[in-house]
């Protein structure tokens, strides 16, 4: 008996010998969980044309990880789901009636170029699905933003096939049509990219990201906040009051999908809490300056792509001191730093 | 309202205290290290044919940091050789062949006077080989010497905040009234007024039942605290307890603070009450590979296979033995090793527990540092490492990492966090070591001239 037990070979680890049944794989399914209700409305609103693209889109973006970790012979990584996710929030940020080629463009951009070329999952330093947005946009703008498809809900009020965005009225000419309520802005009763429209769907999948401990409140609550307040001491204008500006602005546009599910990416968003508050608070400065006085009215995707930029020298910035420091411990570092620079003056 | 820290985890508990304890019964051959504490190993008093009492002692070393081992067994000593220690390595040990008479030779209880003693105390505490029960095993006579004068707040860890973990719970439950006679021990030792006795709250009918008990009478007030690992960490327990931060780099007693944990005081109550030595603790047996888990009181020197066999035999194959819990605990390599002092738990872990990755991908989500009690930024120190900068290792504070492994449990892309910041904490000991060895012989070399 004793021999027998002998010839088992011991595993020997340091610790801990346990861990959380949360790996990187259920982080992800998460994420598309919480996606399920904005794709949902996508379907609702846009039928068979938003199916299409958001399958070439994952299916392409999945095809893209596989051939290029098989090509430069690295170990396999679609089953982290990461390129799924990829896949799935490029094509929400497309117009349903965008040509099918695009989301493969996009898709090859954003997983090989953005993600792969630089090591993978968790090494990217910008958002893959924004950065692929991005580049879509400066190449093919006509494809992407060109029209938008009357989404079913509008159907009846509209006669027309495609139709300007409240984004493009809010930040154009002419004045808010009527059919552009606050409640239909928020259900989702309005052209625009696949998964951007309707602001409750997102909410929906935002709280479950929170519950699920996926994402921490900081990064949306600063960054729609800081929006919010931006657009309400800033905004208004013609027939819009301030406070009715503002809400157009939180309803319209990437804003809402940009501020919980692009935001919130992990690889490329600061890593400390208070860093987070402040990368949030950058992103809502610069959406508002982009949409107020850039080209282009669409300002979150830019806006992100300029704090992922940033989001290394946030993190060194709030570098923590750790346990057992108190405030005058770090008040006599200070007085110490000071003092050694005065004498060596 | 409860007390705790900041950060942490909530890792599957998995505990049993409703099980009763099962006395295992001594194995026929004991093997008792003569090292089961940190600092000096113990020489062997006996030789090869000696007859032995139970609590007899067996080994001893006169260094003030050290402690003495004795006899879990009486029977004859078959070798005197080094053999497999739980901790790894070979260490010079005593093999009893037991003679199930268990024949004792304990020491004599210690007078009420003597009780009232400081000194009397402490050399009892000696005597008796008690070290920190914890899983530390740093001698305690040594530890309460070192805090007296220094120390005015003296705290009793019973967070027992490792999963799978029963012992100190029962012994709160089994025996509260000694528990509270050891700890005043301990806190008369430290010549201190008052005793904080943190429990975490999973355990409210042991906090009940103590306090039902006037623990005010022995000056011990019970402290609830939350329930998250690690809440039994030294540093963690004290800031709860008494709000206030241990120094980086320090000890508790530069704070003005002690921690004894729970099994240790009760181990002090027997030594000074009943003359008992440190030969026999409750040892938490579980893991996937055994049937059901076991609260097993066993004796000191019970090999791990023997007592696998007492607890129900292996259902599946194990493939890590952990000693302690599993947060912190770290991995027998042989079975034949035995239990010591310090060996809270036996756990049989199979595959079904491992969850380790082949080649895993830092995602950064930042998760680590969230949850590290020390405030550090483990997701940094682990590129860093991996990069083999020690300068930047150094400025994230990686020595202030004491390994409590949360970083690495909450890790969803299970990355070897905890692994590499021991590696690393090695490697700057090495090099300190070394840069000390070199400037010893430069000085005497300047002597030599």
């Amino acid at each position: 008996m004793n021999e027998k037990k002998e010839r088992i070979i011991l595993d020997v680890a340091y610790q801990p010998q346990v861990r959380t049944e949360v790996n990187t794989q259920r982080i992800m399914l998460d994420v598309l969980i919480a996606l399920l209700p904005a794709v949902c409305v996508a379907v609702y609103q846009f039928g068979f044309h938003a199916l299409l693209v958001m399958a070439t889109s994952v299916a392409s973006a999945v095809f893209f990880e596989w051939g290029y970790r098989k090509f430069t012979k690295k170990t396999a990584s679609i089953d982290d789901l990461s390129a799924v996710v990829t896949g799935l929030l490029l094509a929400l940020t497309m117009p349903a009636n965008c040509p099918a080629w695009i989301p493969v463009v996009g898709t090859f951009f954003a997983i090989v170029v953005v993600k792969q070329l630089y090591g993978g999952i968790g090494k990217n330093f910008l958002n893959p699905a924004l950065a692929g947005r991005a580049f879509l946009l400066a190449s093919y703008s006509t494809a992407l933003s060109g029209s938008y498809l009357v989404p079913r809900g509008l159907k009846n009020a509209v006669d027309a096939v495609t139709m300007a965005t409240p984004l493009s009225v809010l930040y154009g000419e002419g004045s808010m049509p009527a059919i552009y309520t606050i409640k239909s802005m928020f259900l989702g009763n309005m052209p625009g990219a696949l998964g951007e429209i309707s602001t409750l769907a997102l909410l929906i999948g935002g709280v479950y990201l929170l519950c699920r401990k996926v994402i921490t409140w900081h990064i949306p609550a600063s960054f729609l906040g800081t929006v919010f307040l931006l657009s309400l001491i800033f905004g208004g204008g013609g027939h819009l009051g301030k406070g009715e500006y503002a809400i157009y602005t939180l309803l319209s546009g990437g804003l809402m999908l940009s501020a919980t599910f692009m935001a919130t990416d992990y690889a490329t968003s600061p890593v400390t809490l208070k860093g987070q508050l402040l990368y949030g608070f950058g992103c809502g400065v610069l959406t508002v300056l982009i949409r107020k006085f850039g080209a282009y009215p669409e300002g979150a995707t830019y806006a992100i792509l300029i704090m992922n930029l940033c989001s290394w020298a946030i993190d060194k910035a709030f570098h923590r001191h750790q346990f057992g420091v108190t405030k005058e411990d770090i008040e006599a570092q200070k007085a110490a730093k000071k003092a050694a620079k005065e004498a060596a003056k | 309202m409860s007390q705790t820290f900041i950060g942490g985890v909530h890792p599957d508990y998995m505990k049993a205290p409703q099980i009763p304890v099962t006395v295992i019964t001594p194995p026929a051959q004991v093997v008792i290290p003569m090292a089961q504490h940190i600092g000096a190993p113990c020489q062997p008093l006996v030789k090869k044919g000696d007859h032995v009492k139970m609590g007899q002692k067996i080994g001893e070393n006169p260094a003030p940091v050290s402690a003495p081992v004795h006899a879990s067994v009486s029977g004859t000593v078959v070798a005197v050789e080094p053999r497999p220690h739980p901790l790894g390595d070979m260490i010079m040990s005593v093999v009893i062949e037991n003679d199930y008479k268990d024949e004792p030779e304990f020491m004599e209880p210690l007078t009420e006077a003597e009780r009232r003693d400081p000194d009397a105390i402490l050399r009892r505490i000696r005597e008796a080989g008690v070290v920190g029960m914890g899983g530390a095993m740093f001698p305690t006579a040594f530890k309460i010497r070192g805090g007296i004068g220094k120390v005015d707040k003296l705290v009793i860890n019973g967070a027992e905040c490792e999963p799978y973990l029963n012992g100190d719970h029962l012994t709160m439950l089994n025996f509260p009234e000694q528990l509270l006679k050891g700890i005043e021990l301990v806190r008369i030792a430290s010549g201190v007024e008052k005793a904080y006795y943190g429990i975490e709250e999973n355990k409210q009918d042991a906090i009940d039942l103590l306090n039902s008990l006037d623990p005010a009478k022995y000056g011990i007030e019970i402290v609830p605290e939350k329930v998250k690992y690690p809440q039994g960490a030294e540093k963690m327990q004290v800031y709860a307890v008494t709000g206030r931060s241990v120094k980086p780099g320090g000890l508790p007693s530069g704070v003005g603070a002690n921690v004894v944990s729970t099994r240790t005081c009760y181990a002090i109550y027997q030594a000074c009450y009943e003359g008992k030595p440190v030969i026999e603790r409750i040892v938490s047996v579980g893991g996937s590979a055994l049937a059901a888990p076991v609260n097993a009181l066993t004796r000191v020197g019970t090999p791990f296979s023997y007592l696998a066999e007492q607890c129900g035999g292996f259902v599946k194959t194990p493939r890590k033995i952990v000693l302690g819990g599993p947060m912190m605990g770290i991995c027998a390599t042989s079975f034949d090793a035995p239990n010591i002092k310090g060996t809270a738990g036996v756990l049989f872990f199979t595959e079904d527990e491992d969850k380790h990755e082949e080649e895993p991908h830092c995602i950064r989500c930042g998760k680590c540092i969230q949850v590290c009690p020390m405030r550090l930024e483990p997701v940094f120190m682990y590129m860093y490492y991996s990069k083999g900068d020690f300068e930047n290792m150094e400025k994230y504070h990686v020595n202030d990492c004491f390994e409590c492994g949360s970083c690495a449990f909450n890790c969803p892309a299970r990355m070897p966090l905890t692994h590499a910041f021991k590696t690393a904490k090695l490697m700057f000991q090495a090099k300190a070591a070394k840069e000390k060895a070199a400037a010893e012989a430069a000085a005497a070399k300047e002597a030599k001239k």
